[in-house]
């Protein structure tokens, strides 16, 4: 059971991945991306983390991917185009990554002590995440706080048009 | 709930957890690398920390440690910034120069 | 049981489930035209059947007949893809909705009256509402129209700036339940019939209201129905669509309306539990066990409803920057109030 869907779910990654580079209108680049979060919070849930899952599918999924969506229509930037830089990073680009694909999966499969993962097993409920979120790591929660914060008056501030700018009619 | 017909050789080795994790970074790397497009250059940066909260998250089922899923928990949040203050600087990139392929905004000079 | 056989009887609650979702989404219709007909002293619907009870039949032989446009100047992959999203979306998130009796189990602990018992069942629900958002954003963008566009990009502003007050009116019952597991709130909330329900028992009246307004806003109602209006955007992000797409984005409308209704009775006013609480004796009847709670689920999520349409009637409707201003500088900061308030009531009481 386990075994099927995570063969299922690493599939959907896989292909959402693949697809987003393979696609040239950004557009379905994003709606790509929004399948390969949305299959990784599932594989969360076989991993046990009920939690992060659902934290996957709202945060990601739902607000970052959205916040990608809007920019994208927005823009309206359309279709890319093949330019010569874009050759010569397929050309060079491809092979570099699967020799780091081919080294980083070479030490992967030598690794001992390694388990498995089965259904029902080492399940963290969220009473044990927010146990420790809330008593140890209360300040990097607190400091995650204030860079949301920083965050959204930068966005504010370089999203908005300057005020040495001109609109049409002046 | 019990099931009396289920096969046993269903556990998933964490190892090829760590291969999808490794494989959805390496497609990112590759994303970041040879697209045209900044917003899509911003969406492979988007998978390579996907891979990474998924190897993440592997490691925490393996030792049991609820510090790893709250390390997820962070690179959300802290991805949720980046993604909000990169957008915006998307934005008045676009303004400025009026295209958004990487060629043409490589150069400082207009 | 056998995995085969668990299967089997899931598919069956699944698709009874289902079944019932969508009459109800084609009553609610009924309700709402006959009740806002009422309201501005006229009958609604009322020739098709007895009392007009025949008529969202009716409606939906209409829906499926009409004449399927589709402009050609869309892009259809998403043209296509966004009443699917956007219907699928406003369904599923009855699957972690507990209708009944949890007590009533099935041979190896099946329940018979929830589809699954999923330990974050809230946060399935706030998950699956934002990925909603979607299939408006898609459809107005999709159609190449620029008051598509302008309504979808209003609409899906609304949406996400409304999740927001929604998500945080429900932390104060997470709060006081302790777990986010749907049934185990309900279960909390059993003890003394109306009075330990959360909206008067646990004094989650001011997270009752914001949650209230929060779903009338991510369910584009009045009166923040401006991304749908017909005098304002020429109908938003449905303008391109016609015949069964737009009959999707009609009945994901209501079935939105319905999902909300079911997790505010969940969450405020007891779920499944009876208001009269331990007065009564309990039947030893398995047959009324079963059904008496359903009865009491359905009928509160009856009057949720008649509310909704209600409002709908008496309301005039939100200009877009009154609408965006009240989500953000006044449900949200008076969301985190009440919850800093249940949070002291609750150090307080322990």
């Amino acid at each position: 059971m386990h075994l099927v869907l995570f063969l299922i779910f690493a599939g959907f990654c896989l292909a959402g991945a693949i697809n987003l580079l393979i696609q040239r209108h950004p557009i379905t680049s994003a709606l790509s991306l929004i399948v390969v979060m949305t299959s990784l919070a599932v594989l969360y849930l076989l991993l046990g983390a009920e939690f992060l899952a659902a934290a996957q599918v709202i945060v990601y999924a739902g607000a970052i991917m959205v916040l990608f969506t809007f920019v994208v229509m927005l823009l309206n930037a359309g279709r890319e185009e093949r330019t010569l830089g874009s050759r010569a990073a397929i050309v060079l680009g491809f092979p570099a990554v699967v020799v780091i694909l081919a080294l980083v999966a070479t030490i992967i499969l030598h690794a001992q002590g390694l388990g498995t993962a089965a259904l029902r097993e080492g399940i963290t409920s969220t009473q044990d995440l927010s146990t420790v979120l809330f008593t140890n790591l209360l300040l990097p929660f607190e400091v995650t706080s204030v860079l949301i914060l920083v965050a959204i008056l930068g966005a504010v501030a370089l999203a908005r048009r300057g005020d040495g700018e001109r609109t049409e009619g002046q | 709930m019990n099931f009396t017909s289920v096969h046993m050789f269903s556990d998933v080795p964490l190892s090829w957890y760590l291969l999808l994790s490794a494989a959805l970074f390496a497609l990112g790397v590759v994303g970041f690398l040879i697209k045209r497009n900044l917003i899509t250059v911003f969406m492979s940066i988007e998978l390579m920390l996907n891979g990474v909260n998924l190897s993440f998250v592997t490691f925490a089922h393996q030792w049991h440690a609820v510090k790893g899923q709250i390390f997820v928990f962070f690179v959300m949040m802290v991805a949720a910034a980046e993604a909000a203050v990169g957008l915006a600087i998307i934005i008045a990139v676009f303004r400025a120069r009026s295209t958004l392929a990487v060629d043409r905004i490589d150069l400082m000079k207009l | 049981m056998t995995l085969l056989q668990f299967f089997l009887w899931s598919l069956l609650k699944v698709v009874v489930v289902s079944v019932i979702l969508l009459m109800g989404v084609a009553y609610t219709v009924l309700l709402e035209r006959k009740l806002v007909g009422r309201i501005q002293n006229r009958w609604g619907p009322s020739r098709v059947g007895p009392f007009g009870l025949l008529q969202p039949l009716v409606d939906g032989a209409k829906s499926f007949l009409k004449e399927d446009i589709i402009p050609t100047a869309v892009y259809r992959p998403l043209y296509l893809l966004a009443p699917i999203i956007g219907l699928s979306c406003a369904m599923i998130s009855i699957a972690v909705v507990p209708f009944g009796n949890p007590a009533i189990t099935g041979s190896g602990g099946f329940r018979f009256f929830e589809i699954s018992d999923v330990n974050i069942g809230l946060l399935v629900i706030l998950g699956i509402t934002s990925i909603g958002v979607y299939g408006i954003a898609l459809a107005g963008w999709s159609s190449n129209n620029k008051y598509s566009l302008l309504g979808s990009l209003r609409s899906s502003a609304q949406l996400i700036s409304y999740e927001l007050a929604l998500g945080l009116s429900l932390v104060g019952v997470v709060l006081l339940a302790g777990n986010l597991n749907l049934r185990v709130i309900v279960e909390s909330q059993a003890k003394h019939g109306i009075f330990s329900w959360n909206l008067f028992g646990g004094f989650q009246f001011v997270a009752f209201f914001i949650y209230l307004m929060a779903a009338y806003a991510e369910t584009n109602r009045s009166p923040f129905d401006l991304p749908e209006a017909e005098s304002e955007l020429t109908a938003g992000y449905h303008t391109e669509y016609s015949s069964m797409k737009f009959a999707m984005f009609f009945m994901s409308e209501y079935a939105n309306m319905i999902t909300v209704g079911c997790v505010a009775t969940l969450l405020f006013l007891g779920g499944w539990t009876s208001p009269f609480g331990n007065l009564l004796p309990a039947p030893h009847n398995i047959f009324l066990q079963s059904i008496l709670p359903i009865f009491w689920f359905v009928l509160k999520v009856f009057s949720f409803l008649f509310l909704y349409v209600w409002v709908r009637g008496t309301l005039p409707r939100f200009r877009y920057d009154q609408l965006m201003n009240f989500g953000w500088r006044y449900l949200m900061p008076l969301a985190i109030l009440n919850i800093v308030a249940t949070s002291l009531w609750l150090a307080y009481r322990s």
